[in-house]
């Protein structure tokens, strides 16, 4: 094991996880491929829907591979810092939303 | 993020100006340590190994490493302060090499080879050898960087020149980062002034294509995807029209390198385009059927391994004893920045090389 939970070059070996359980590993494989082809979406909008998702699920993987994608794809820094902004968006609505859950509980205990 | 840099390499007196010392850079390291294969031993495995010319189609010729610009990318260390241009003499060997050459394209590149002082005159007897797709790569600015060159999109035109160009983006910022401050908006001027004279219209036969490579270290998305934003936005912003874009990857080499170099970048963009190496592109990279020829007249596999100094592998390696058919039973000199033409669905002078 190396001395970090992360390491950069580990992405690298992402293809690797097929060696322990080759036919999973195959069916995702084949599914992600799929998923980011061109379709009813293009394959820049799938792109930076990627890099919000990424950013909400805090992968570094995911940021490091997305940003160069997103690159890769025209994307400007600009339409990046939105697309981000819109995953940090319904990351804090969907906290703040259940605030009215604490509400409603307040609500009933308090007289 | 580097600042972008007003003079040359060479101006510089940078290491990576020696062609010597970039070929160490390319084959040392990973490549040396067995990290990442070679590019010979990556093609042995699709027997595609030595790298043979197939039917000649173009002929490309680089009229001097001087420029207007001094982009940041830059795969010959072109600038103002390059003072290597080609003489009258030399375009007269040229000259007769057009005349009786078997391909079909002429493709002039620089530096801004507008910049020769015998430019015009040069195209307007090449124009006449029946040439059937003659290219000038322009590098829009030039348009406007002087008023002895404003009536260039009239001049292109009149000898029915095919104008490639390139732009590196459809947006301000990222277009001056990776060429300078105001490039973007001269640029955008000069592609208006050669719409107005019928370049790059619906229908138009006057060709005006456009160049895209990434302004970073990554590689270009697909050229289709990138054509389609480059026209709806410069259609809807500026009412400018072209016909068809060229997405290329940069091949690490010169003031690329250097960036990759600097910006600690080199390995990991090495082996981006190790994996994404695609043995289909092998069959038509760019030296498969052209020759270069740079500006004192020796011949090259390609405009790549003339930066490089890696001359072709033939007894014929200079104009003045050129001879098709010798040059044609070559193998081509190879370095690991061919795996700049190969990732993907490949890149060569016009493009992708796979359909
Ligand atoms: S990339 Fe083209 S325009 Fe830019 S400095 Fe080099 S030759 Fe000149
Ligand atoms: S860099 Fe030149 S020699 Fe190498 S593959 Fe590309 S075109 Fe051929």
């Amino acid at each position: 094991m190396a001395n970090n939970y992360y390491d950069p070059k580990d992405l690298r070996k992402f293809g690797e996880i097929t060696q322990w359980s080759e036919e999973l590993g195959n069916k995702f494989f084949d599914y992600y491929g799929k998923v980011f082809e061109e379709g009813a979406l293009t394959a820049r909008e799938k792109s930076l829907i990627a890099l919000a998702v990424s950013h909400t699920e805090q992968c570094p993987y995911c940021i490091d591979a997305y940003t160069k994608d997103s690159l890769e794809r025209g994307v400007t820094k600009e339409q990046m810092m939105e697309a981000i902004h819109v995953g940090a968006a319904i990351k804090s609505g969907a906290t703040l939303v259940h605030a009215t859950m604490m509400m409603n509980k307040v609500n009933k205990l308090e007289m | 993020m580097a600042k972008l840099k007003q003079q040359s390499l060479r101006k510089r007196d940078n290491e990576l100006a020696s062609a010597n010392r970039q070929l160490e850079i390319l084959n040392g390291g990973i490549f040396e340590n067995g990290e990442l294969p070679t590019f010979a031993k990556k093609i042995m495995q699709t027997n595609q190994f030595p790298l043979r010319p197939k039917k000649l189609e173009i002929l490309q010729i680089n009229l001097g490493y001087m420029c207007n610009q001094v982009c940041e990318h830059c795969h010959v260390d072109a600038g103002p302060d390059r003072k290597e241009i080609m003489t009258w003499e030399t375009m007269q060997m040229c000259l007769e090499v057009i005349k009786n050459t078997g391909a079909h394209t002429l493709d002039l590149t620089g530096g801004a080879p507008e910049m020769n002082p015998n430019f015009r005159r040069f195209v307007d007897k090449a124009s006449q050898a029946g040439i059937k797709d003659f290219i000038v790569r322009s590098n829009l600015t030039i348009i406007r960087a002087n008023k002895k060159y404003h009536d260039l999109p009239q001049f292109f035109k009149k000898h029915n020149v095919h104008v490639v160009s390139s732009m590196p983006h459809w947006t301000r910022g990222k277009t001056d980062k990776q060429r300078g401050e105001g490039v973007f908006d001269m640029s955008i001027t000069a592609l208006k002034q050669l719409n107005a004279v019928g370049y790059g219209m619906p229908g138009s036969n006057l060709k005006l294509d456009l160049v895209y490579n990434p302004n970073g270290a990554y590689l270009p998305g697909d050229q289709t995807s990138m054509e389609k934003e480059f026209k709806s936005a410069l259609l809807a912003d500026f009412n400018i029209q072209f016909h068809s874009l060229f997405a290329i990857t940069n091949l690490p080499i010169s003031r690329f390198l250097d960036y990759l170099i600097a910006s600690e970048n080199y390995e990991e963009y090495m082996y981006q385009l190790v994996e994404a190496y695609n043995p289909g592109a092998v069959k038509n990279v760019m030296c498969t059927n052209t020759i270069s020829i740079s500006w004192d007249g020796w011949l090259y596999d390609c405009d790549f391994n003339q930066m490089l100094g890696l001359k072709v592998a033939s007894k014929v390696t200079h104009i003045n004893q050129y001879n098709e058919s010798i040059l044609s039973d070559r193998d081509i000199v190879i370095s690991q920045h061919c795996y700049g033409c190969t990732a993907g669905a490949g890149s060569s002078c016009q493009g992708v090389v796979t359909t």
